[in-house]
């Protein structure tokens, strides 16, 4: 008996639905052995990471909260990976939004500036990782450089400007010496919209970046010429559509989105600049992006996913003593599982009897 | 009913195979309902059917590929169940594909030791492998990579391959598809060798001439039947036709009284580097195409078509605009999408890649080169009810057949995503048709209605370019021939000068530069 691969005939539209689903099961099963390997137990420890954060309101809207910066980076992600464009460096693109916006946040502090402040923050941040993003794109197109590599090291660029800024020239003078800016003034923060709560506007944002998304891709001709040219690159060309222009485009969208997403995340949430303000989120994008499918529906779910289990980790840590780090190895499981079961969808496994014929002769 | 064994030398012996009542279901859908076949060694026997008549699930089962769901396959008289190719491979069946599996930045030597089970270092596999190419007179560069080789050379590649593994049965699917006469005859050269070391071959074909020519037995599929085994020496081909089609055949037929027009295509002196190392220079090409007229360019594939219709369409751009005259205007630098807009449409040679995007809808291929100028676009916004319109309008004009309304390009036959393509362009009722390959591998009945629309499309007032390397097609439809080789492209000659011979020689590259023509023949 031997296990094959079968290539279907036709996309299984049915996998394409399901195989996220598989591949969530399978981690879940690989992470109970793991929970029971560190000698937790396993039972506990799944209910502290998935049902317990949905228990809670303040849970709750902590999910959404974690869910934004995902969301809005891994749209900007699908765009690039459906044009073929590999964009590994949306945790760059997302620091140096944060940098460029909080600069306007930091000039225009103790000053009396007004309601501009918020809006310019957004845009200069949007416009900083586009261009961030713009440097591996046009290495790519004009020099053939692999954006997979020059967009991944610009990351630590970013990450030690970052550092550089807060522990130097933009250091709180008043923050006890620690890394970090001084408190945002009320208009350099995103409004939150429940008053007293966690949930602020820039999931109203996210949403809305889901819904364009959804537009551009399914509605537009753009969306269209995104998918043509990573489906079938000669039959693109042949339509007359450039896929250079798509790296520059998708990437400065890509980019544009993260850097939006890293002011969102200082000036909402975490209302200053410090290191440390990113758990990976802009990689964390990528398994969102993958295990959305590319769609930004799914995107949208596989976000919310993945923020429960960055806030299941958290319980679990404080619960049980399992290791923050767990739940990086639990999202690492999960897209190598998503990557694996998307192979379903253009092929089918098959069971194949060599010895049947053995037997009939014999019979 | 006639003898199935013509010859009959075969009294007392198994057959090498024989298919006992072979079937196979796909849901309700019988692809092949109880199928018997036989075939015996040092015999050529054709397969011969339309499109979905069953031929490639019957050789599908016999190779290995997919399981029957009833019935079964006996080799040399035992009944045997294939696991897969490789299995059928060790028992001494070999298959070409139609289309063929090759890695295009592999080199030569290295697609075929991909394609081999044994064990031989990779050193004395090339060696056999070009002993096997020279014996059989394939000639083949091991060390070449497979994206410089033209159409005709991958198939050699592919019958090397099989020819490697020494199989006793060998299954050709439409080896002449792509072939020129010349290259055909070297084919069945190389096959009747192999019938006379003893080996058996089915062949799939529906060029009834061909088969006739070749073959010592013919079976006959129609709607996963079988319809009859015959010696198709015995028959005519139009017998053969009624047979495979189940009526007759239309015949393609020009409206009389055809008026050229104005000139609509115009190249001056174009001449264009290669983009690859091994491309071919386009050299001062020049010719002029009315409105009412088909152009016929023939040629051994490989001689820069490939690189024409790339400067054609606007994939490839020339820095002088006046090279490419599009309806008056010079649109040598302009975009495809520009050129389209001009009134020009462009079929090219391989359907899925090229003329599709494999894995999206028909209406989405409908949209790839519709956007440019038939209103499926507005304000950036795609119109998906104009864009199923064309599927439905191409499927009802050209007789698509498909499972659904608007299935993946990549599950339709090829004939049927040819009519599709060819279709999706005339129906955007093009000024300028350029078409390459227009029935590469399109059975009978698709070839017929694919020719008759370029023909119609030329009655309406369109300059049409067709690029063929099947001369029967050129000389059914062309006004005038012109052969293209080594990157030149001859003066046309009108269709009722262009006599095989003389074709053949310019294919050669005789008329041209003698000297050349001694190396032609040798590459």
């Amino acid at each position: 008996m031997q296990l094959v691969l079968e290539k279907r005939a036709e996309r299984s539209n049915t996998i394409a639905l399901v195989s996220p689903l598989i591949a969530i099961g399978l981690t879940i099963v690989t992470m109970t052995i793991l929970f029971a390997i560190l000698g937790k137990n396993p039972l506990l420890a799944l209910h502290a990471y998935f049902i317990a954060p949905l228990t809670d309101g303040y849970s709750l809207q902590e999910i959404a909260v974690k869910a934004t910066p995902l969301v809005m980076i891994a749209i900007g992600l699908s765009l690039c990976y459906l044009a073929n464009a590999w964009n590994i460096g949306a945790e760059g693109q997302f620091l140096i939004g944060a940098v460029a916006g909080s600069w306007i946040a930091v000039k225009t502090q103790g000053t009396d500036a007004g309601a501009w402040v918020l809006p310019a923050m957004l845009l200069v941040a949007a416009a900083a990782g586009a261009v961030y993003a713009l440097i591996p794109a046009i290495c790519k197109v004009k020099f053939g450089a692999s954006e997979i590599l020059t967009s991944l090291m610009l990351v630590y660029v970013a990450d030690l400007l970052l550092d550089y800024l807060v522990r130097g020239p933009w250091r709180d003078p008043n923050g006890f010496n620690f890394p970090t800016t001084a408190e945002f003034d009320p208009v350099a923060t995103v409004p939150l919209l429940i008053e007293g709560g966690r949930l602020h506007l820039g999931s109203i944002i996210a949403l809305l970046v889901v819904a364009a998304a959804a537009i551009l891709l399914g509605r537009t001709i753009k969306g269209f010429e995104i998918r043509v040219v990573g489906a079938a690159p000669r039959a693109a060309r042949f339509g007359g559509f450039n896929a250079n222009q798509l790296v520059i485009l998708t990437f400065a969208v890509s980019g544009a989105l993260a850097g939006l997403a890293g002011i969102i995340e200082v000036a909402g949430p975490v209302g200053h600049l410090q290191p440390g303000i990113s758990p990976g989120y802009g990689f964390t994008a990528i398994i969102v992006a993958f295990l959305g499918r590319l769609n930004p529906l799914g995107i949208l779910i596989a976000g919310l996913f993945l923020a429960l289990t960055f806030i299941g980790g958290e319980q679990a840590q404080i619960a049980m003593k399992i290791p923050l780090d767990v739940t990086k190895v639990f999202q690492g499981i999960l897209l190598f599982y998503v990557l694996a079961c998307d192979s379903l969808i253009l092929y089918r496994f098959k069971l194949v009897f060599p010895n049947r014929q053995v037997a009939r002769g014999a019979g | 009913m006639l003898d199935p064994t013509p010859n009959g030398l075969h009294s007392g012996e198994a057959p090498l195979l024989q298919t006992v009542g072979l079937t196979k279901r796909y849901g309700d859908f019988l692809a092949n309902d109880c199928i018997d076949i036989d075939v015996w060694p040092k015999e050529i026997h054709a397969l011969l059917g339309e499109n979905g008549a069953g031929k490639s699930t019957l050789v599908k089962a016999i190779y290995g590929l997919i399981q029957p769901s009833a019935g079964e396959i006996r080799w040399q008289g035992a009944p045997i169940v294939l696991s897969g190719p490789s299995e059928a491979r060790s028992r001494g069946i070999g298959m070409v594909f139609q289309h063929f599996s090759l890695f295009d930045n592999l080199t030569v030597a290295e697609n075929v030791a991909l394609g081999l089970d044994g064990k031989e270092s990779f050193k004395d596999m090339s060696a056999r492998l070009e002993q096997v190419s020279k014996t059989y007179g394939l000639p083949l560069d091991p060390r070449r990579e497979v994206w410089q080789l033209s159409v005709g050379e991958r198939q050699r590649i592919e019958i090397v391959r099989a020819l490697m593994q020494d199989p006793k049965f060998l299954i050709l699917d439409e080896p002449t598809a792509v072939l020129t006469p010349q290259e055909a005859d070297q084919l069945f050269v190389v096959l009747e060798r192999l019938k006379a070391e003893g080996r058996a071959i089915l062949y799939i074909s529906h060029k009834l001439e061909e088969v006739k020519r070749l073959c010592d037995t013919a079976t006959i599929l129609r709607g996963g039947k079988k319809i009859q085994t015959c010696n198709p020496r015995l028959e005519t081909a139009a017998s053969l036709a009624r047979m495979m089609v189940g009526g007759e055949i239309k015949e393609v037929k020009s409206a009389p009284g055809r008026q050229t027009t104005i000139p609509r295509l115009v190249v001056n002196d174009l001449s264009l580097a290669p983009d690859e190392a091994h491309g071919v220079r386009l050299e001062h090409i020049s010719f002029e195409l009315k409105g009412g007229e088909i152009l016929g360019i023939a040629g051994v594939a490989g001689n820069g078509q490939d690189e024409l219709f790339a400067a054609l369409s606007g994939e490839r751009l020339s820095k002088d605009p006046g090279t490419v005259v599009i309806e008056g205007i010079a649109a040598g630098h302009l975009s495809i999408t520009r050129r389209r807009k001009l009134g020009a449409a462009f079929v090219p040679e391989e359907r899925l890649g090229h003329g599709t995007a494999p894995r999206m809808k028909l209406s989405e291929n409908a949209l790839l080169t519709g956007h440019a100028a038939s209103g499926m676009v507005n304000h950036g916004f795609i119109d998906t009810a104009a864009t199923l319109k064309t599927v439905d309008k191409a499927t009802e004009t050209f007789d698509v057949r498909k499972a659904k309304r608007d299935p993946e390009a990549a599950s339709l036959s090829g004939g049927n995503l040819q009519k599709f393509i060819v279709g999706r362009e005339i129906l955007r009722n093009p000024a300028v048709l350029v078409v390459s390959q227009p029935t590469w591998g399109v059975d009978a009945g698709a070839a017929a209605v694919i020719r008759q629309a370029l023909l119609d499309l030329a009655t309406a007032g369109a300059a049409v370019l067709v690029t063929s390397q099947d001369l029967d097609e050129l000389t059914e439809i062309a006004d005038r021939i012109a052969v293209m080789f080594h990157g030149r492209l001859s003066e046309p000659l009108a269709t009722r000068d262009a006599t095989r011979e003389r074709l053949g020689l310019l294919m050669g590259g005789s008329s041209l530069e003698p000297k050349e023509a001694a190396h032609a023949v040798g590459a």
